[in-house]
């Protein structure tokens, strides 16, 4: 058994080192597998680290689990080990979401296969929320293309939560939205194309969207907002300069320079 | 030199009117200055932070900042009360002295707190919540220390710790986001040596460094506000006395940080 450990362990391969959680690629029962292992964090306190590191382990498997329940693909789910941290699920053979579209940044955008990925990522969205489930962490990167099939498959719900309010909705359109400006503006109206697809998968579409759209008037609003208010005294000193020619200013100078020098 | 944001607003229009009377007196310039950004730079000139993620906690603020294209751009922000209401309110709860500082004396009691006590956690994205804690541990306490079950030293240790890990949380999930080493801690709360040290145990897991300065500079200071007003000033940013004014709701991404920028930042201040 020990050997038998031991050899999975030297089998796995580290492939990306993020702030809370290591992923390698592995073997389980002679299939490629990723290992999503969460470790613990210094600074913490030992009995806050385990309870986070085990809710957030708990979580993730779940809102993993429910999406497919709920018609999106997701990885198979192969194993949960709350003693060692790790999730284990399926390798999904293909390329991310970001890959494709800074492909189609360089070498010109093939409308056909960018109408087919905007579409599905729409649906999925709109059937996560409408199941009641937030992806909490939608980047083109945790969205991938499965090679072969075309099927879009959703990764890491490592930030998932459940929830029915438009406004988490919205949020999470948002991210998506922030996520394709910066880093796949060549690709143009990609995310008309993703919430017209939403619209037609999602039967609480029109909250959301409106949602979505108050967030961002109220970001140009805000800019705006804080020359708003002078107050009263203000006011004052602003109608005194402006009326008086000057006049107050010119005898508070002759009354108070020669007291303070 | 105008102090432009979050303070109490009957002093905030007293002092700038006595700012835009002087400045007429003297026929001198006046310079907007943000709070916030005023806390980042001076923190960046006294510890040398070159390009760091910024921690701004205080009685009224808990933000997670960085500088991109700019500006000074938050990342994380507090949902509901400040970090550092929430101690001050909880050091009323417990009847502890004002002097010097309520947070100072919930810090010193901490230290013989051995007991953690679950506490809320509520970290959402890059953001933080404090007002459920603050209610649950207001109840807890009462009912607790009524039992004998634990100390007020406890509590005051569970609340630190628990505070504290759910800000060096967002602060790392914005280093990773922005792919950012080095971390600066402004603000009252800034001068805590428990929040310092867990701060510096997650920065050189990642390879990075805190720097963070005490007492004299965490907390407001005049020096924070002429010296940023200074650098303004050196790029030509100074309003006119109509223009003029002042605001609790003057966000830190609305100042154009020329002063760090490149030619491009300053020319879009000429034009």
């Amino acid at each position: 058994m020990g050997n038998k450990l031991e050899e999975i362990e030297s089998s796995m391969v580290l492939i990306k080192q993020g702030a809370e959680a290591r992923v390698f690629e592995s073997k389980f029962v002679d299939r490629r597998s990723i290992v999503k292992e969460r470790f613990s964090k210094k600074y913490r306190h030992p009995s806050l680290d385990s309870k986070l590191t085990l809710k957030r382990l708990n979580a993730e498997a779940r809102c993993m689990t429910k999406a497919r329940r709920l018609g999106v693909p997701t990885p198979v789910l192969y194993a949960v080990d709350p003693l060692l941290h790790t999730l284990t699920f399926e390798y999904v053979e293909g390329l991310s979401v970001k890959d494709v579209f800074l492909d189609f940044g360089l070498h010109g955008i093939v409308e056909e296969r960018m109408n087919d990925i905007a579409t599905q990522i729409g649906d999925a969205i709109g059937k996560l929320h409408d199941g009641g489930l937030i992806h909490g962490d939608l980047t083109t990167s945790n969205i991938l293309i499965r090679s072969g099939t075309n099927q879009l498959v959703v990764i890491d719900f490592g930030l998932s939560f459940t929830s029915t309010l438009p406004e988490d909705k919205a949020v999470d359109l948002y991210v998506l939205e922030r996520a394709l400006l910066s880093m796949h503006s060549s690709c143009g109206n990609v995310m008309d194309r993703i919430l017209a697809a939403y619209r037609k998968s999602s039967k609480q579409w029109s909250s959301t969207l409106n949602k979505l759209a108050q967030g961002a008037l109220r970001e140009t609003e805000g800019k705006k907002a804080h020359n708003g208010g002078l107050s009263s005294v203000n006011y004052v000193l602003h109608t005194m300069v402006r009326t008086g020619d000057g006049k107050w200013v010119e005898k508070l100078r002759e009354l108070l320079v020669p007291l303070l020098f | 030199m105008l102090h432009q944001r979050p303070w109490h607003g009957c002093t905030t229009s007293g002092l700038s009117c006595g700012e835009r009377m002087l400045s007429q007196l003297w026929r001198k310039p006046i310079v907007a200055v943000n709070r916030c950004v005023a806390h980042i730079e001076m923190g960046r000139i006294v510890t040398g932070a070159e390009d760091p993620v910024v921690l701004y906690v205080s009685g009224g603020n808990t933000q997670v900042i960085a500088y991109s294209e700019g500006r000074y751009r938050i990342f994380g922000d507090t949902i509901d009360t400040a970090v550092g209401n929430c101690l001050d309110r909880f050091a009323r709860v417990l009847t502890l002295s004002n002097d010097p500082s309520p947070g100072y004396n919930i810090e010193q009691l901490a230290k013989k707190g051995s007991q953690f006590i679950d506490l809320p956690y509520v970290v959402k994205r890059m953001d933080v919540s404090f007002s459920g804690i603050l209610s649950y541990i207001e109840a807890t306490a009462e009912e607790k220390l009524k039992a004998n079950e634990c100390t007020p030293a406890d509590l005051c240790y569970s609340l630190q710790e628990t505070l504290f890990a759910m800000l060096v949380e967002i602060t790392e999930r914005a280093m990773a986001h922005c792919d950012k080493k080095d971390v600066l801690i402004v603000g009252g709360v800034g001068c805590n040596e428990r929040l310092q040290e867990m701060m510096r145990i997650m920065c050189s897991e990642r390879g990075g460094a805190l720097y963070a300065t005490d007492d004299r500079y965490c907390i407001d200071n005049g020096a924070m506000i002429a010296y940023t007003g200074l650098l303004a000033h050196a790029y030509g940013m100074s309003i006119l006395l109509e223009e003029s004014t002042f605001t609790q709701r003057f966000r830190t991404d609305e100042v154009l940080a020329v002063w760090r920028g490149g030619n491009h930042l300053r020319q879009m201040v000429s034009q």
